[in-house]
Protein backbone atom coordinates (compact mmCIF):
# COMPACT_ATOMS: atom_id res chain seq x y z
CA UNK A 1 0.00 0.00 0.00
CA UNK A 2 1.31 3.42 -0.96
CA UNK A 3 -0.78 6.32 0.35
CA UNK A 4 -0.27 9.86 1.65
CA UNK A 5 -1.09 9.01 5.23
CA UNK A 6 0.65 8.99 8.60
CA UNK A 7 -0.93 6.47 10.95
CA UNK A 8 -3.85 4.46 9.53
CA UNK A 9 -5.77 5.08 12.75
CA UNK A 10 -5.65 8.87 12.29
CA UNK A 11 -6.50 9.12 8.59
CA UNK A 12 -10.01 10.56 8.94
CA UNK A 13 -9.10 12.94 11.76
CA UNK A 14 -6.07 14.40 9.97
CA UNK A 15 -7.99 14.85 6.74
CA UNK A 16 -10.78 16.68 8.62
CA UNK A 17 -8.19 18.89 10.32
CA UNK A 18 -6.81 19.84 6.91
CA UNK A 19 -10.27 20.62 5.62
CA UNK A 20 -11.02 22.83 8.63
CA UNK A 21 -7.74 24.70 8.21
CA UNK A 22 -8.35 25.25 4.51
CA UNK A 23 -11.92 26.53 4.76
CA UNK A 24 -12.60 28.22 8.10
CA UNK A 25 -14.93 30.71 6.41
CA UNK A 26 -17.18 27.95 5.00
CA UNK A 27 -17.28 25.10 7.50
CA UNK A 28 -16.78 24.18 11.13
CA UNK A 29 -15.48 20.74 12.07
CA UNK A 30 -16.33 19.01 15.33
CA UNK A 31 -13.98 16.22 16.40
CA UNK A 32 -15.71 14.50 19.32
CA UNK A 33 -17.73 13.11 17.69
CA UNK A 34 -16.87 13.88 14.05
CA UNK A 35 -19.19 16.12 12.08
CA UNK A 36 -18.90 19.03 9.65
CA UNK A 37 -21.41 21.91 9.70
CA UNK A 38 -21.71 25.08 7.68
CA UNK A 39 -20.02 28.00 9.36
CA UNK A 40 -23.30 29.91 9.77
CA UNK A 41 -25.26 26.98 11.29
CA UNK A 42 -27.93 26.88 12.55
CA UNK A 43 -29.66 28.91 9.84
CA UNK A 44 -32.68 30.59 11.41
CA UNK A 45 -36.05 29.25 10.29
CA UNK A 46 -34.57 26.80 7.75
CA UNK A 47 -34.98 23.04 7.72
CA UNK A 48 -31.53 21.51 8.27
CA UNK A 49 -30.32 18.81 5.88
CA UNK A 50 -27.88 16.23 7.21
CA UNK A 51 -26.22 13.39 5.41
CA UNK A 52 -23.34 11.14 6.26
CA UNK A 53 -21.60 7.93 5.52
CA UNK A 54 -18.21 6.33 5.44
CA UNK A 55 -15.23 8.46 4.48
CA UNK A 56 -13.44 7.78 1.21
CA UNK A 57 -16.13 9.25 -1.07
CA UNK A 58 -14.85 12.83 -1.05
CA UNK A 59 -15.98 15.43 -1.86
CA UNK A 60 -19.22 13.73 -0.63
CA UNK A 61 -20.48 14.51 2.01
CA UNK A 62 -18.33 17.09 3.81
CA UNK A 63 -17.59 18.90 0.55
CA UNK A 64 -21.32 19.47 0.05
CA UNK A 65 -21.84 21.36 3.29
CA UNK A 66 -22.77 24.97 2.65
CA UNK A 67 -25.39 27.36 1.33
CA UNK A 68 -27.89 25.59 -0.91
CA UNK A 69 -26.92 22.04 0.00
CA UNK A 70 -26.14 20.32 3.34
CA UNK A 71 -26.16 21.87 6.80
CA UNK A 72 -24.20 19.02 8.29
CA UNK A 73 -22.24 15.93 7.28
CA UNK A 74 -21.18 13.02 9.46
CA UNK A 75 -18.10 11.16 8.26
CA UNK A 76 -17.45 7.63 9.47
CA UNK A 77 -14.18 5.78 9.24
CA UNK A 78 -13.17 4.92 5.66
CA UNK A 79 -16.08 2.99 4.07
CA UNK A 80 -17.65 2.51 7.50
CA UNK A 81 -20.90 4.22 8.38
CA UNK A 82 -20.82 6.94 11.03
CA UNK A 83 -22.22 6.21 14.48
CA UNK A 84 -25.54 7.52 15.88
CA UNK A 85 -23.91 9.91 18.35
CA UNK A 86 -22.43 11.79 15.37
CA UNK A 87 -25.77 12.31 13.62
CA UNK A 88 -27.47 13.14 16.91
CA UNK A 89 -24.87 15.75 17.95
CA UNK A 90 -24.79 17.14 14.42
CA UNK A 91 -28.60 17.44 14.43
CA UNK A 92 -28.43 19.42 17.69
CA UNK A 93 -25.80 21.72 16.18
CA UNK A 94 -27.73 22.56 12.98
CA UNK A 95 -31.39 22.47 14.08
CA UNK A 96 -32.96 25.92 14.20
CA UNK A 97 -36.28 24.49 15.36
CA UNK A 98 -37.57 23.90 11.83
CA UNK A 99 -36.48 20.28 11.96
CA UNK A 100 -33.82 18.06 10.51
CA UNK A 101 -33.96 15.85 7.43
CA UNK A 102 -31.60 12.87 7.28
CA UNK A 103 -30.60 11.80 3.77
CA UNK A 104 -29.42 8.21 4.11
CA UNK A 105 -27.77 6.07 1.48
CA UNK A 106 -29.25 2.60 1.51
CA UNK A 107 -26.42 0.59 2.99
CA UNK A 108 -27.27 -1.61 5.95
CA UNK A 109 -24.75 0.09 8.24
CA UNK A 110 -25.82 3.62 7.33
CA UNK A 111 -29.48 2.69 7.68
CA UNK A 112 -29.15 1.07 11.11
CA UNK A 113 -26.99 3.88 12.50
CA UNK A 114 -29.23 6.66 11.15
CA UNK A 115 -32.30 4.85 12.51
CA UNK A 116 -30.78 4.82 15.96
CA UNK A 117 -29.85 8.51 15.58
CA UNK A 118 -33.39 9.47 14.53
CA UNK A 119 -34.72 7.83 17.69
CA UNK A 120 -32.19 9.75 19.81
CA UNK A 121 -33.01 13.09 18.13
CA UNK A 122 -36.75 12.50 18.49
CA UNK A 123 -36.33 11.66 22.18
CA UNK A 124 -34.60 15.01 22.54
CA UNK A 125 -37.52 16.91 20.97
CA UNK A 126 -35.95 17.51 17.57
CA UNK A 127 -38.35 17.20 14.62
CA UNK A 128 -36.74 14.65 12.36
CA UNK A 129 -37.49 12.86 9.11
CA UNK A 130 -35.35 10.38 7.26
CA UNK A 131 -35.34 9.56 3.55
CA UNK A 132 -33.46 6.69 1.93
CA UNK A 133 -31.56 7.09 -1.31
CA UNK A 134 -31.58 3.79 -3.24
CA UNK A 135 -30.81 4.32 -6.90
CA UNK A 136 -28.36 1.57 -7.87
CA UNK A 137 -29.89 -0.26 -10.84
CA UNK A 138 -27.22 -3.00 -10.54
CA UNK A 139 -29.39 -4.47 -7.81
CA UNK A 140 -32.33 -6.14 -9.46
CA UNK A 141 -34.49 -7.34 -6.62
CA UNK A 142 -35.23 -6.00 -3.17
CA UNK A 143 -36.61 -9.27 -1.80
CA UNK A 144 -33.38 -11.24 -1.59
CA UNK A 145 -30.98 -8.37 -1.03
CA UNK A 146 -30.82 -5.35 1.24
CA UNK A 147 -32.31 -3.44 -1.71
CA UNK A 148 -30.77 -0.95 -4.11
CA UNK A 149 -27.74 0.86 -2.76
CA UNK A 150 -27.62 4.62 -2.48
CA UNK A 151 -25.03 5.88 -4.95
CA UNK A 152 -24.84 8.75 -7.47
CA UNK A 153 -28.36 10.08 -6.99
CA UNK A 154 -27.29 11.04 -3.45
CA UNK A 155 -25.41 14.06 -4.86
CA UNK A 156 -28.42 15.16 -6.90
CA UNK A 157 -30.85 14.69 -3.98
CA UNK A 158 -28.59 16.69 -1.65
CA UNK A 159 -28.31 19.55 -4.17
CA UNK A 160 -32.01 19.78 -4.95
CA UNK A 161 -33.35 19.32 -1.43
CA UNK A 162 -30.70 21.69 -0.09
CA UNK A 163 -31.93 24.37 -2.46
CA UNK A 164 -35.56 23.71 -1.51
CA UNK A 165 -34.75 24.07 2.20
CA UNK A 166 -32.98 27.33 1.39
CA UNK A 167 -36.14 28.49 -0.43
CA UNK A 168 -38.27 27.86 2.66
CA UNK A 169 -39.70 24.36 2.18
CA UNK A 170 -40.83 22.88 5.48
CA UNK A 171 -39.65 19.53 6.80
CA UNK A 172 -42.44 17.49 5.25
CA UNK A 173 -42.02 19.21 1.87
CA UNK A 174 -38.27 18.61 1.93
CA UNK A 175 -38.83 14.93 2.73
CA UNK A 176 -41.41 14.57 -0.07
CA UNK A 177 -39.08 16.23 -2.58
CA UNK A 178 -36.14 14.04 -1.49
CA UNK A 179 -38.27 10.92 -1.93
CA UNK A 180 -39.39 12.09 -5.37
CA UNK A 181 -35.90 12.91 -6.65
CA UNK A 182 -34.64 9.55 -5.41
CA UNK A 183 -37.47 7.75 -7.16
CA UNK A 184 -36.70 9.64 -10.38
CA UNK A 185 -33.03 8.64 -10.23
CA UNK A 186 -31.09 5.56 -11.30
CA UNK A 187 -27.40 4.77 -11.42
CA UNK A 188 -24.90 2.15 -12.48
CA UNK A 189 -21.18 1.93 -11.69
CA UNK A 190 -18.16 0.11 -13.05
CA UNK A 191 -14.62 -0.41 -11.78
CA UNK A 192 -11.41 -0.85 -13.74
CA UNK A 193 -9.36 -1.32 -10.57
CA UNK A 194 -10.07 -2.05 -6.93
CA UNK A 195 -9.11 0.34 -4.15
CA UNK A 196 -7.27 -0.01 -0.86
CA UNK A 197 -8.86 0.85 2.48
CA UNK A 198 -5.96 2.24 4.58
CA UNK A 199 -6.81 0.08 7.60
CA UNK A 200 -6.94 -3.06 5.43
CA UNK A 201 -3.66 -2.29 3.65
CA UNK A 202 -4.44 -4.22 0.49
CA UNK A 203 -6.94 -3.93 -2.37
CA UNK A 204 -10.48 -4.98 -1.48
CA UNK A 205 -10.67 -7.28 -4.49
CA UNK A 206 -8.35 -8.44 -7.25
CA UNK A 207 -9.13 -7.37 -10.77
CA UNK A 208 -6.92 -8.56 -13.64
CA UNK A 209 -5.51 -6.22 -16.28
CA UNK A 210 -7.90 -7.51 -18.90
CA UNK A 211 -11.07 -7.29 -16.77
CA UNK A 212 -13.58 -4.82 -15.42
CA UNK A 213 -16.23 -5.10 -12.76
CA UNK A 214 -19.81 -4.21 -13.70
CA UNK A 215 -22.41 -3.03 -11.20
CA UNK A 216 -20.25 -1.92 -8.29
CA UNK A 217 -21.32 0.12 -5.28
CA UNK A 218 -19.16 2.83 -3.79
CA UNK A 219 -17.38 0.97 -1.00
CA UNK A 220 -14.81 -0.98 -2.97
CA UNK A 221 -17.03 -4.04 -2.84
CA UNK A 222 -17.00 -6.28 -5.88
CA UNK A 223 -19.85 -5.87 -8.35
CA UNK A 224 -22.31 -8.33 -9.80
CA UNK A 225 -20.32 -9.38 -12.86
CA UNK A 226 -16.71 -9.54 -13.94
CA UNK A 227 -16.21 -9.11 -17.66
CA UNK A 228 -13.36 -8.89 -20.17
CA UNK A 229 -12.26 -5.28 -20.69
CA UNK A 230 -14.04 -3.44 -23.51
CA UNK A 231 -13.93 -0.05 -25.25
CA UNK A 232 -15.44 3.03 -23.61
CA UNK A 233 -18.31 2.99 -26.12
CA UNK A 234 -19.13 -0.64 -25.38
CA UNK A 235 -18.93 -0.17 -21.61
CA UNK A 236 -20.98 3.05 -21.72
CA UNK A 237 -23.63 1.38 -23.90
CA UNK A 238 -23.94 -1.39 -21.30
CA UNK A 239 -24.18 1.14 -18.49
CA UNK A 240 -26.70 3.31 -20.33
CA UNK A 241 -28.86 0.27 -21.03
CA UNK A 242 -28.74 -0.78 -17.38
CA UNK A 243 -30.16 2.61 -16.40
CA UNK A 244 -32.36 3.63 -19.33
CA UNK A 245 -33.92 0.21 -19.95
CA UNK A 246 -34.30 -0.68 -16.28
CA UNK A 247 -37.81 -1.82 -15.44
CA UNK A 248 -40.09 -0.57 -12.68
CA UNK A 249 -38.56 -1.15 -9.25
CA UNK A 250 -40.61 -1.77 -6.11
CA UNK A 251 -39.44 -1.95 -2.54
CA UNK A 252 -40.54 -1.34 1.02
CA UNK A 253 -38.66 1.41 2.84
CA UNK A 254 -38.78 2.31 6.51
CA UNK A 255 -39.54 5.96 7.29
CA UNK A 256 -39.81 7.76 10.61
CA UNK A 257 -43.19 9.04 11.82
CA UNK A 258 -42.32 12.10 13.84
CA UNK A 259 -45.84 12.45 15.29
CA UNK A 260 -46.02 8.89 16.61
CA UNK A 261 -42.32 8.42 17.22
CA UNK A 262 -42.25 5.12 15.35
CA UNK A 263 -40.96 3.62 12.13
CA UNK A 264 -43.43 2.65 9.46
CA UNK A 265 -43.10 0.76 6.19
CA UNK A 266 -43.79 2.52 2.92
CA UNK A 267 -44.22 0.79 -0.45
CA UNK A 268 -42.56 2.68 -3.30
CA UNK A 269 -42.34 1.95 -7.01
CA UNK A 270 -40.15 3.82 -9.50
CA UNK A 271 -41.33 4.12 -13.06
CA UNK A 272 -38.92 3.32 -15.93
CA UNK A 273 -37.50 6.09 -18.13
CA UNK A 274 -39.46 6.70 -21.33
CA UNK A 275 -39.18 8.65 -24.55
CA UNK A 276 -39.86 12.33 -23.94
CA UNK A 277 -38.34 12.34 -20.45
CA UNK A 278 -35.95 15.12 -19.59
CA UNK A 279 -33.04 14.19 -17.29
CA UNK A 280 -30.05 15.44 -15.35
CA UNK A 281 -27.11 13.30 -16.57
CA UNK A 282 -24.35 12.81 -14.02
CA UNK A 283 -21.11 11.11 -15.06
CA UNK A 284 -18.96 10.52 -12.01
CA UNK A 285 -15.39 9.35 -11.48
CA UNK A 286 -14.74 6.75 -8.78
CA UNK A 287 -11.58 8.72 -7.95
CA UNK A 288 -8.87 7.31 -10.18
CA UNK A 289 -10.43 7.90 -13.59
CA UNK A 290 -9.50 11.26 -15.16
CA UNK A 291 -12.17 13.75 -16.17
CA UNK A 292 -11.06 13.39 -19.80
CA UNK A 293 -12.29 9.77 -19.81
CA UNK A 294 -15.56 10.88 -18.23
CA UNK A 295 -16.15 13.07 -21.29
CA UNK A 296 -15.63 10.03 -23.52
CA UNK A 297 -18.31 8.30 -21.43
CA UNK A 298 -20.61 11.33 -21.67
CA UNK A 299 -20.19 11.40 -25.47
CA UNK A 300 -21.60 7.90 -25.78
CA UNK A 301 -24.17 8.38 -23.02
CA UNK A 302 -25.61 11.40 -24.86
CA UNK A 303 -26.01 9.28 -27.99
CA UNK A 304 -27.70 6.47 -26.04
CA UNK A 305 -30.14 8.95 -24.45
CA UNK A 306 -30.91 10.54 -27.79
CA UNK A 307 -31.54 7.14 -29.37
CA UNK A 308 -34.24 6.53 -26.75
CA UNK A 309 -35.79 9.99 -27.02
CA UNK A 310 -34.52 11.03 -23.60
CA UNK A 311 -33.41 14.66 -23.43
CA UNK A 312 -30.46 15.68 -21.27
CA UNK A 313 -31.56 18.95 -19.66
CA UNK A 314 -28.53 19.41 -17.38
CA UNK A 315 -25.30 17.55 -16.77
CA UNK A 316 -22.71 17.15 -14.06
CA UNK A 317 -19.33 15.60 -14.91
CA UNK A 318 -16.48 15.00 -12.49
CA UNK A 319 -15.45 13.21 -9.30
CA UNK A 320 -18.22 13.86 -6.77
CA UNK A 321 -18.92 10.50 -5.11
CA UNK A 322 -15.73 8.49 -5.18
CA UNK A 323 -14.25 5.26 -3.84
CA UNK A 324 -10.78 6.36 -2.80
CA UNK A 325 -8.36 5.85 -5.73
CA UNK A 326 -10.53 3.37 -7.64
CA UNK A 327 -10.50 3.69 -11.42
CA UNK A 328 -14.00 3.52 -12.77
CA UNK A 329 -17.08 5.64 -13.15
CA UNK A 330 -20.78 5.76 -12.58
CA UNK A 331 -23.69 7.12 -14.57
CA UNK A 332 -26.73 8.59 -12.86
CA UNK A 333 -29.83 9.81 -14.64
CA UNK A 334 -32.52 11.71 -12.76
CA UNK A 335 -35.81 12.53 -14.45
CA UNK A 336 -36.63 16.21 -14.04
CA UNK A 337 -39.69 18.41 -13.82
CA UNK A 338 -40.02 22.17 -13.29
CA UNK A 339 -39.63 21.91 -9.51
CA UNK A 340 -36.47 19.79 -9.79
CA UNK A 341 -34.88 21.96 -12.48
CA UNK A 342 -35.60 25.15 -10.54
CA UNK A 343 -33.81 23.82 -7.48
CA UNK A 344 -30.99 22.28 -9.53
CA UNK A 345 -30.29 25.71 -11.05
CA UNK A 346 -30.57 27.53 -7.71
CA UNK A 347 -27.32 28.91 -6.24
CA UNK A 348 -25.08 26.56 -4.32
CA UNK A 349 -21.89 27.43 -2.48
CA UNK A 350 -20.01 24.44 -1.12
CA UNK A 351 -16.42 23.25 -1.40
CA UNK A 352 -17.40 20.57 -3.91
CA UNK A 353 -20.23 22.15 -5.87
CA UNK A 354 -20.60 25.84 -6.57
CA UNK A 355 -22.60 27.92 -8.98
CA UNK A 356 -24.73 31.05 -9.06
CA UNK A 357 -23.38 32.19 -5.70
CA UNK B 1 -23.60 -19.57 38.44
CA UNK B 2 -21.84 -16.70 36.69
CA UNK B 3 -20.30 -13.91 38.73
CA UNK B 4 -19.91 -10.27 37.83
CA UNK B 5 -16.19 -10.83 37.72
CA UNK B 6 -16.68 -13.51 35.09
CA UNK B 7 -18.82 -11.19 32.98
CA UNK B 8 -16.06 -8.59 33.07
CA UNK B 9 -13.48 -11.23 32.14
CA UNK B 10 -15.77 -12.37 29.30
CA UNK B 11 -15.71 -8.86 27.88
CA UNK B 12 -11.94 -8.67 28.31
CA UNK B 13 -11.48 -12.03 26.63
CA UNK B 14 -13.81 -10.98 23.80
CA UNK B 15 -11.68 -7.87 23.27
CA UNK B 16 -8.52 -9.99 23.19
CA UNK B 17 -10.02 -12.59 20.85
CA UNK B 18 -11.33 -9.93 18.47
CA UNK B 19 -7.94 -8.26 18.42
CA UNK B 20 -6.23 -11.59 17.70
CA UNK B 21 -8.75 -12.30 14.92
CA UNK B 22 -8.83 -8.78 13.50
CA UNK B 23 -7.14 -9.74 10.23
CA UNK B 24 -9.08 -13.00 9.95
CA UNK B 25 -12.43 -11.21 10.29
CA UNK B 26 -11.41 -8.47 7.90
CA UNK B 27 -10.27 -11.07 5.36
CA UNK B 28 -13.63 -12.84 5.61
CA UNK B 29 -15.30 -9.46 5.14
CA UNK B 30 -13.22 -8.50 2.11
CA UNK B 31 -14.42 -11.66 0.35
CA UNK B 32 -18.09 -10.68 0.56
CA UNK B 33 -18.28 -7.26 2.19
CA UNK B 34 -16.18 -4.17 2.59
CA UNK B 35 -13.14 -5.34 4.50
CA UNK B 36 -13.73 -3.57 7.78
CA UNK B 37 -15.39 -6.01 10.19
CA UNK B 38 -12.21 -6.97 12.07
CA UNK B 39 -11.00 -3.39 12.34
CA UNK B 40 -14.40 -2.12 13.48
CA UNK B 41 -14.94 -4.79 16.13
CA UNK B 42 -11.41 -4.34 17.44
CA UNK B 43 -11.86 -0.57 17.66
CA UNK B 44 -15.19 -1.00 19.46
CA UNK B 45 -13.98 -3.46 22.07
CA UNK B 46 -10.84 -1.41 22.69
CA UNK B 47 -13.22 1.43 23.63
CA UNK B 48 -15.18 -0.96 25.84
CA UNK B 49 -11.94 -1.84 27.62
CA UNK B 50 -11.30 1.87 28.24
CA UNK B 51 -14.82 2.27 29.67
CA UNK B 52 -14.93 -0.89 31.77
CA UNK B 53 -12.98 0.37 34.79
CA UNK B 54 -15.45 3.25 35.18
CA UNK B 55 -18.44 0.92 35.54
CA UNK B 56 -16.82 -2.00 37.30
CA UNK B 57 -18.57 -1.15 40.57
CA UNK B 58 -21.98 -1.28 38.90
CA UNK B 59 -24.21 -4.33 38.51
CA UNK B 60 -23.98 -6.71 35.54
CA UNK B 61 -26.93 -5.05 33.79
CA UNK B 62 -25.19 -1.69 33.88
CA UNK B 63 -21.89 -3.10 32.71
CA UNK B 64 -23.57 -4.70 29.69
CA UNK B 65 -25.60 -1.58 28.90
CA UNK B 66 -22.43 0.53 28.98
CA UNK B 67 -20.79 -2.00 26.68
CA UNK B 68 -23.73 -1.65 24.29
CA UNK B 69 -23.68 2.16 24.30
CA UNK B 70 -19.93 2.14 23.74
CA UNK B 71 -20.22 -0.22 20.77
CA UNK B 72 -23.05 1.82 19.26
CA UNK B 73 -20.94 4.96 19.37
CA UNK B 74 -17.63 3.47 18.26
CA UNK B 75 -18.03 0.56 15.85
CA UNK B 76 -20.00 1.97 12.91
CA UNK B 77 -21.05 -0.25 10.03
CA UNK B 78 -23.95 -2.60 10.59
CA UNK B 79 -22.21 -4.44 13.41
CA UNK B 80 -22.15 -1.32 15.64
CA UNK B 81 -25.91 -0.96 16.05
CA UNK B 82 -26.43 -4.74 15.99
CA UNK B 83 -23.89 -5.70 18.66
CA UNK B 84 -24.64 -2.46 20.51
CA UNK B 85 -28.32 -3.33 20.66
CA UNK B 86 -27.41 -6.91 21.65
CA UNK B 87 -25.56 -5.73 24.78
CA UNK B 88 -28.06 -2.98 25.63
CA UNK B 89 -30.96 -5.42 25.55
CA UNK B 90 -29.08 -8.15 27.37
CA UNK B 91 -28.17 -5.66 30.09
CA UNK B 92 -31.78 -4.54 30.45
CA UNK B 93 -32.98 -8.15 30.68
CA UNK B 94 -30.92 -8.90 33.78
CA UNK B 95 -30.94 -5.40 35.27
CA UNK B 96 -29.50 -4.92 38.76
CA UNK B 97 -28.11 -8.46 39.09
CA UNK B 98 -24.72 -9.07 40.68
CA UNK B 99 -24.58 -12.72 39.67
CA UNK B 100 -26.42 -14.89 37.17
CA UNK B 101 -27.99 -18.33 37.24
CA UNK B 102 -27.74 -20.43 34.07
CA UNK B 103 -31.33 -19.40 33.30
CA UNK B 104 -30.36 -15.74 33.73
CA UNK B 105 -27.53 -16.28 31.30
CA UNK B 106 -29.98 -17.69 28.79
CA UNK B 107 -32.35 -14.75 29.37
CA UNK B 108 -29.44 -12.37 28.80
CA UNK B 109 -28.43 -13.94 25.49
CA UNK B 110 -32.00 -14.38 24.31
CA UNK B 111 -32.83 -10.71 24.97
CA UNK B 112 -29.68 -9.69 23.13
CA UNK B 113 -30.61 -11.76 20.09
CA UNK B 114 -34.14 -10.31 20.19
CA UNK B 115 -32.48 -6.90 19.91
CA UNK B 116 -30.51 -8.03 16.85
CA UNK B 117 -33.76 -9.29 15.33
CA UNK B 118 -35.58 -6.00 15.87
CA UNK B 119 -32.78 -3.81 14.56
CA UNK B 120 -31.63 -5.86 11.59
CA UNK B 121 -34.71 -7.96 10.82
CA UNK B 122 -32.77 -11.01 9.60
CA UNK B 123 -34.36 -14.32 8.72
CA UNK B 124 -32.67 -17.65 9.26
CA UNK B 125 -30.24 -18.52 6.47
CA UNK B 126 -29.87 -14.92 5.30
CA UNK B 127 -26.15 -15.46 6.00
CA UNK B 128 -25.89 -13.18 9.01
CA UNK B 129 -24.84 -13.33 12.67
CA UNK B 130 -28.34 -14.59 13.44
CA UNK B 131 -27.40 -17.89 11.79
CA UNK B 132 -24.92 -18.47 14.62
CA UNK B 133 -27.13 -17.14 17.43
CA UNK B 134 -30.40 -18.91 16.59
CA UNK B 135 -29.06 -22.49 16.79
CA UNK B 136 -26.95 -21.57 19.81
CA UNK B 137 -29.98 -20.36 21.74
CA UNK B 138 -32.02 -23.37 20.75
CA UNK B 139 -29.27 -25.77 21.81
CA UNK B 140 -28.76 -23.89 25.04
CA UNK B 141 -32.43 -24.03 25.92
CA UNK B 142 -32.43 -27.79 25.28
CA UNK B 143 -29.32 -28.31 27.40
CA UNK B 144 -30.78 -26.26 30.26
CA UNK B 145 -33.87 -28.47 30.38
CA UNK B 146 -31.71 -31.59 30.83
CA UNK B 147 -30.08 -30.15 33.92
CA UNK B 148 -26.50 -29.89 32.64
CA UNK B 149 -23.95 -27.69 34.41
CA UNK B 150 -22.95 -24.23 33.15
CA UNK B 151 -19.88 -25.41 31.24
CA UNK B 152 -21.76 -28.20 29.48
CA UNK B 153 -24.67 -25.87 28.65
CA UNK B 154 -22.29 -23.38 27.10
CA UNK B 155 -20.32 -26.09 25.33
CA UNK B 156 -23.55 -27.22 23.67
CA UNK B 157 -24.39 -23.64 22.70
CA UNK B 158 -20.92 -22.94 21.33
CA UNK B 159 -20.91 -26.15 19.29
CA UNK B 160 -24.25 -25.14 17.76
CA UNK B 161 -22.99 -21.61 17.07
CA UNK B 162 -19.88 -23.01 15.40
CA UNK B 163 -21.99 -25.28 13.23
CA UNK B 164 -24.32 -22.38 12.42
CA UNK B 165 -21.31 -20.26 11.47
CA UNK B 166 -19.96 -22.99 9.18
CA UNK B 167 -23.42 -23.48 7.71
CA UNK B 168 -23.28 -19.90 6.40
CA UNK B 169 -20.56 -20.94 3.91
CA UNK B 170 -22.88 -22.44 1.24
CA UNK B 171 -25.60 -19.82 1.80
CA UNK B 172 -26.37 -16.93 -0.55
CA UNK B 173 -26.48 -13.70 1.43
CA UNK B 174 -29.83 -11.88 1.60
CA UNK B 175 -28.95 -9.13 4.05
CA UNK B 176 -26.22 -6.55 4.30
CA UNK B 177 -23.60 -5.71 1.73
CA UNK B 178 -22.87 -9.34 0.90
CA UNK B 179 -26.40 -9.65 -0.51
CA UNK B 180 -25.35 -7.56 -3.52
CA UNK B 181 -22.96 -10.28 -4.64
CA UNK B 182 -25.84 -12.65 -5.32
CA UNK B 183 -24.47 -16.12 -6.01
CA UNK B 184 -20.93 -14.87 -5.59
CA UNK B 185 -21.53 -14.70 -1.85
CA UNK B 186 -21.80 -18.51 -1.83
CA UNK B 187 -18.72 -20.35 -0.56
CA UNK B 188 -17.66 -17.76 2.02
CA UNK B 189 -18.18 -17.82 5.76
CA UNK B 190 -20.15 -14.87 7.12
CA UNK B 191 -17.93 -12.49 9.13
CA UNK B 192 -20.77 -11.49 11.50
CA UNK B 193 -21.61 -15.12 12.29
CA UNK B 194 -17.90 -15.64 12.91
CA UNK B 195 -17.51 -12.77 15.36
CA UNK B 196 -20.68 -13.92 17.13
CA UNK B 197 -19.24 -17.42 17.49
CA UNK B 198 -15.97 -16.00 18.81
CA UNK B 199 -17.88 -13.93 21.37
CA UNK B 200 -19.87 -16.90 22.63
CA UNK B 201 -16.77 -19.09 22.70
CA UNK B 202 -15.02 -16.44 24.79
CA UNK B 203 -17.85 -16.77 27.31
CA UNK B 204 -17.36 -20.54 27.48
CA UNK B 205 -13.60 -20.18 27.94
CA UNK B 206 -14.13 -17.64 30.70
CA UNK B 207 -16.49 -19.97 32.55
CA UNK B 208 -14.07 -22.89 32.12
CA UNK B 209 -11.18 -21.01 33.73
Amino acid sequence: MKKLINDVDNVVREQLEGMALAHPDAIKVNYDPYFVVRADAPVEGKVAIISGGGSGHEPMHGGFVGMGMLDGACPGEVFTSPTPDQMYECAKAVDSGAGVLFLVKNYTGDVLNFETAAELAYADGIKVQSILVDDDAAVKDSLYTAGRRGVGATVIVEKIVGAAAEAGYNLGQCADLARKVNMYGRSIGIALTSCTVPAAGKPTFDLGDGEFEFGIGIHGEPGRQRLPMKSVDEITAMMAAAVLDDEAYSRTVREWDNEEGTWFDKELTDEPFKSGDSVIAFVNSMGGTPVSELYAVYRKLAAECEARGVKIARNLIGPYITSLEMQGCSITLVKTDDEILKFWDAPVNTLGLRWGA
Amino acid sequence: MITKDQIVRWLEKTAAVLQANKTYLTDLDSAIGDADHGTNMDRGFKKVMEKLPTVFDNDIGNILKTTGMTLISSVGGASGPLYGTFFMRSGMAIAAKEELSDEDLFTLLQAGVEGILQRGRPNLEDKTMYDAWAPALEAMQGALSTGMGTVEVLETAVAAAEQGMKNTIPLQARKGRASYLGERSIGHQDPGATSSYLMLNALLETVKE
